[in-house]
């Protein structure tokens, strides 16, 4: 059965009346959140994502012994949307989360050796977790957009005596040298659009979800039952690669 | 007059902020804040659940409470349950019962899910609060409203809203407490630490007080969402 979001779009409309290439209002906030060493509160029309770092010294993997390490995680909790259940990762707060550590780790933005303390033996470890507060849909580009202000907003602790004191942040963050972003282009029947709600979502035949560096892109994740063509894929890099650029705007430099 | 760590009188709560329909996908919903505590709480329901839990005679209310990973000042907390938030979801859940009407939804499940975002003691008392406020703000039939905050003694003193320092000082006293505040009604005690029979009565009546200033922010939260 065919919803209305199909019968809308036919006529090239959506349902909040948005156009196929826009995004709900956007807004970025840098440390919402007082303990964690980094924070980003992003929200994207009525969906809400929290994203926190917190900085941990550990020991290397062998086969990188003078490499920082980073962790994504998310949970969807039953908090942000009915129709989660509590309990162990669901299959898509896994798909999340590995969607949005691919598109920072990808893209090479940190520079992990300068996380590095002894060769071998202690690195940093940058632990990002995302929290969706409330989901009205595109989990995807607002995890990401949280998850890399997060990272910009983080100060390591002190490190003294092979100890982490959790009380004193020092002035020295995250090395980054890019702002990966993503964004997800869904599609419905044969038209193309961006920034879905949840409504919406339910509604799409396929998404492709594309994180960018400026021109370069440097992770990509196709989801949804139905299969794509060259021509829309095409499309839809094309249109990721224009609206990751407004997105990157809301970000520190 | 001596004065606590943090500047405070001994009754003196730290700053409180409350707002109502924080999560717009939820029936209600709740953010407590209490000096560096802050907990958000979301109301689903009432609604369906497994026939095997259904009850024909009364609602059942389910609480879960959790901290976010980030959300304390130590190290990054471990996702999932643990002894103490399972401990922590079932003291909750009682707190809340004796002012929710069940009989108003027979065979249905009403959820609280209790998110800490960031920590420094009495999450669960502000836990609690939070999550009695968006019971309200779901239209849960309701007795009276919930409110909570520990009282407690550190150093000699009977002191109300610990806060980490104090709570963790080894001869500190922690005494939650949460109150309904219409009728003075006691729904969550527990304590931790050794204090002599006749200072019950002292944690009671510097609690009590304090639950009252709860109860006053958490009612002019109430009254932003709905007037008068």
């Amino acid at each position: 059965m065919k919803s209305h979001v199909h019968t809308l779009a036919e006529k090239g409309f959506r349902l909040d009346n948005r156009k196929f290439d826009e995004y709900r209002p956007v807004k970025v906030e840098y440390s919402p959140l007082e303990n964690a060493e980094g924070s980003a509160r992003v929200t994207m029309g009525k969906t809400v994502v929290l994203a926190g770092v917190k900085m941990e010294v550990g020991t290397p993997f062998p086969d990188t012994p003078d490499d920082g390490v980073l962790m994504v995680n998310s949970e969807l909790l039953p908090l942000a949307n009915p129709d989660f259940e509590s309990g162990p990762p669901s299959i898509e707060a896994i798909e999340l989360s590995r969607v949005v550590d691919r598109g920072i780790r990808e893209s090479g933005t940190i520079d992990t050796k300068k996380l590095c303390i002894k060769k071998g033996e202690k690195v940093w470890m940058v632990l990002l977790d995302i929290y969706p507060m409330n989901d009205d849909g595109n989990l995807f580009d607002a995890a990401a957009l949280a998850g890399i202000a997060a990272l910009q907003d983080a100060k390591l602790p002190e490190y003294k005596d092979e100890k982490v004191d959790y009380t004193k942040k020092t002035s020295k963050g995250i090395p980054l040298s890019k702002v990966p972003v993503e964004c997800t282009v869904v599609k419905i029947d044969n038209h193309l659009f961006i920034d879905p709600s949840r409504e919406e979502e339910k509604a799409a035949d396929a998404r492709l979800t594309i994180a960018t560096i400026g021109k370069q892109l440097c992770a990509m994740q196709k989801g949804g039952d139905q299969a794509l063509t060259d021509k829309e894929i095409e499309e839809m890099v094309d249109l990721a690669v224009k609206k990751t650029e407004e997105l990157r705007k809301l970000l520190k430099k | 007059m001596v004065k606590r760590i943090d500047g405070r009188k001994f009754d003196e709560l730290r700053k409180m902020e409350a707002k109502v329909g924080v999560i717009p996908n939820a029936a209600g919903s709740a953010m407590f804040k209490i000096g560096k505590t802050t907990a958000i709480a979301a109301v689903y329901g009432p609604r369906d659940f497994q026939a095997y839990l259904q009850n024909p005679e009364v609602g059942v209310l389910r609480c879960n409470y959790n901290m976010i990973s980030f959300s304390s000042g130590g190290e990054r907390v471990r996702p999932g349950p643990s002894r103490r938030s399972r401990e922590i979801s079932l003291v909750t859940e009682k707190a809340l019962l004796p002012a929710v009407d069940l009989s108003a939804f027979p065979n249905a499940v009403v959820d609280v899910y209790v998110e800490l975002i960031n920590t420094d003691a009495g999450t669960r008392c502000a836990g609690i609060s939070a999550a009695a406020m968006a019971l309200a703000d779901a239209g849960i039939p309701m007795r009276d409203l919930v409110s909570a905050v520990s009282a407690g003694k550190f150093k000699g003193d009977f002191i109300a809203d610990l806060n980490y320092e104090e709570d963790s000082a080894e001869e500190g006293v922690d005494f939650p407490i949460a109150m309904m505040p219409r009728t003075g009604a006691i729904t969550l005690m527990q304590m931790d630490g050794i204090v002599e029979k006749d200072d019950i009565k002292e944690f009671m009546k510097i609690g009590k007080k304090a639950c009252e200033k709860v109860y006053e922010v958490q009612k002019k939260a109430l009254r932003e969402k709905y007037g008068k």
